[in-house]
């Protein structure tokens, strides 16, 4: 009996636990990246045990790969020195860690993933527990496998109704943000349910799981039900049984009904996810950058809308336009199926796979004065660049239209 | 005892630290960016037994754990702030950063109040205005690790299952 949360941790535990309850549980799996990977290595190292089990151990080298810099290049083969001197063999450098983590089936329903990347939280989408840690954790759970929690209360929003042409996922949370604001869900599981999201695909539900970590939440949570099955076995490596499991008779800390029907295309403003706006009350506004990308948008169906707005057209010279596909599978089945094409005709540059503008290192850095349209999840001051550049949040959509216009643009009239 | 040095609501970690200094790991060469976009003269000016004060949702943002690292290297004592966002709080704690949540501290200290701390009680003490004020205290396996100097040293004499012993 529970929250889906509480089930979640009730099967791990072996008994039926609730909010509030600190427990040390097993882990499923553990995963860093090349960012985060030294300072685990680092506490590994102090600790002074052996490994646990390398079998939970998941590294991706996504932030700065291939290396940009000197500095990036040398705790990469530092990293890449230790899995070889530990016999740790799921390694990845082929996207985002989250989506590589979902396509390489580490993502299943009931798992608890643990990864030293505050967008764990992606893996929700899946009904897995996904949440960030630091890396010193992450380092502990390499010798311990088992992880501490304070099972959360949760917050249920509950969606309802079919978005307007021209609204997404992406609108959906970053209206959501601006209602419940960056602590709104703070410590808490925040639980997407209602007939909006039982319609819809998995790769929309990634963007609010993804997204609950701007509003401060432990993890997004959405039931695994037939279309997240189905998602597993067509999409992802992932090919066992799993069960479907479902809040019982929860409890909620609160409950939130948002009538989705009644959103219109939304933009992040500078500088926080919660600065919430429609879109026409900032329409105009120049744009230098356009970053398609990231763990949040950047999947197949992304790039499809973004090359169905931009075919036959050319982007607007002053505006780069920076597509950077979220995984090499994604990469390659848009290169097979003339998308990148597409995207290359229109005027973008398109680059390798991996976390790529959003971590301000390489990529598409921004310079004082320039304001980018991304595809991100969080914009927060100097995020990509220069503390004095400014960085606005929207959907695939949205961030095609700018890519014309060069300048914020409703991506409706473009979306025949 | 040390000088306050204020923040204010939601300081998140690129705040903290930018992700651009992100390359090293080393605390003393993190230290010399802490805070360089919202107080840029932090850095220079910061003297041991300083405390960092901030408003809601202080650590907000990215799990890197530059940034406590980052706080804890610039030779700030401890931070007190009204709340903590959760990667940032368990981070803190499992580095050995002394973190004390305290609302009423948060909403009195201004910049520059002397400050004295007991990490042991919570209590703490404003010398500029007189006032003193009460931190929550942590739940007992939390003190076990701050107690410890961190999760590393904790591990290092000890089986994890004891945490929750």
């Amino acid at each position: 009996m529970g929250t889906l949360v509480e089930e979640i941790f009730s099967r791990k535990a072996g008994r039926e636990v609730h909010a509030g309850e600190i427990l040390l549980v097993d882990v499923d799996t553990i995963m860093s990246h090349d960012n985060t990977t030294p300072l685990a290595i680092k506490a590994f190292r102090e600790i002074g045990k052996p490994i646990f089990d390398k079998n939970k151990i998941v590294i991706h080298f996504d932030h700065a790969y291939p290396a940009p810099n000197l500095l990036a290049a040398e705790a990469q083969k530092k990293g890449l020195d230790f899995m070889k001197e530990q016999g740790i063999t799921q390694f990845f450098h082929q996207g985002v860690c989250h989506q590589v983590m979902i396509e390489e089936g580490f993502i299943t329903p009931g798992a608890i993933v643990i990864g030293a990347d505050s967008h764990s939280n992606t893996y929700g989408a899946l009904g897995a527990f996904g949440a960030g840690f630091g890396s010193t954790e992450i380092g502990v759970a390499w010798v311990t496998g088992k992880c501490w929690f304070s099972v959360p209360q949760t917050i249920r929003i509950e969606l309802s109704g079919a978005t307007q042409p021209g609204v997404f996922a992406k609108d959906v949370m970053i209206f959501i943000a601006g209602e419940l604001g960056m602590d709104g869900g703070t410590y808490r599981s925040i639980e997407f349910g209602g007939d909006y999201i039982d319609r819809l695909p998995i790769h929309e539900r990634i963007v609010l799981s993804n997204m609950s970590t701007e509003i401060g939440a432990k993890c997004g949570l959405i039931a695994a039900d037939e279309v997240t099955l189905d998602y597993l076995k067509v999409e992802t490596r992932a090919q066992g049984t799993y069960e479907q499991i479902h809040p019982v008779h929860p409890q909620y800390e609160k409950n939130i009904a948002i009538d989705v029907s009644t959103i219109e295309p939304q933009v992040a403003c500078h500088p926080d996810v919660d600065n919430a706006k429609a879109l026409r009350e900032v329409e105009g506004l120049a744009i230098d950058e356009v970053y398609i990308g990231t763990c949040t948008n950047a999947r197949y169906e992304d790039l499809e809308i973004v090359a169905g707005i931009l075919q036959g057209k050319t982007v607007h010279p002053h505006t780069r336009v920076i597509v950077t596909p979220a995984s090499a599978k994604i990469y390659k089945k848009a290169l097979q199926s003339g998308l990148i094409e597409i995207l290359m005709d229109a005027g973008c540059t398109v680059t390798g796979t991996g976390c790529g503008a959003c971590i301000g290192r390489h990529g598409g850095v921004l310079a004082p004065g320039e304001r980018a349209l991304t595809t991100m999840n969080r914009n927060f001051i100097g995020r990509m660049g220069s503390p004095l550049s400014e960085i606005y949040l929207a959907s695939p959509a949205s961030a095609a239209a700018a890519a014309l216009t060069g300048k914020i643009t409703d991506p409706r009239p473009y979306l025949a | 005892m040390g000088k306050a040095w204020t923040f204010g609501e939601n300081m998140n970690t690129d705040e903290i630290i930018p992700g651009r200094f992100n390359i090293t790991i080393d605390p003393l060469e993190l230290a010399k960016n802490v805070f360089c976009e919202v107080k840029p003269d932090y850095a220079a000016r910061v003297k041991p037994g300083d405390v960092v004060v901030g408003g809601q949702n202080f650590g907000c943002g990215s799990s890197r754990e530059h940034a406590p690292v980052a706080i804890k290297g610039s030779q700030a004592k401890c931070v007190i702030a009204a709340s903590y966002a959760r990667i940032f709080f368990r981070n803190a704690i499992n580095i050995g950063l002394p973190i004390l949540e305290c609302p009423a501290a948060a909403a009195d200290i201004t910049e520059g109040d002397e400050i004295e701390v007991d990490l042991a009680t919570g209590k703490i003490h404003n010398l500029t205005n007189g006032h003193v004020y009460q931190a929550r205290p942590l739940p007992a396996f939390v003190m076990k690790i701050a107690e410890a100097g961190g999760i590393v040293n904790f591990l290092k004499n000890h089986d994890v299952q004891e945490l929750m012993a």
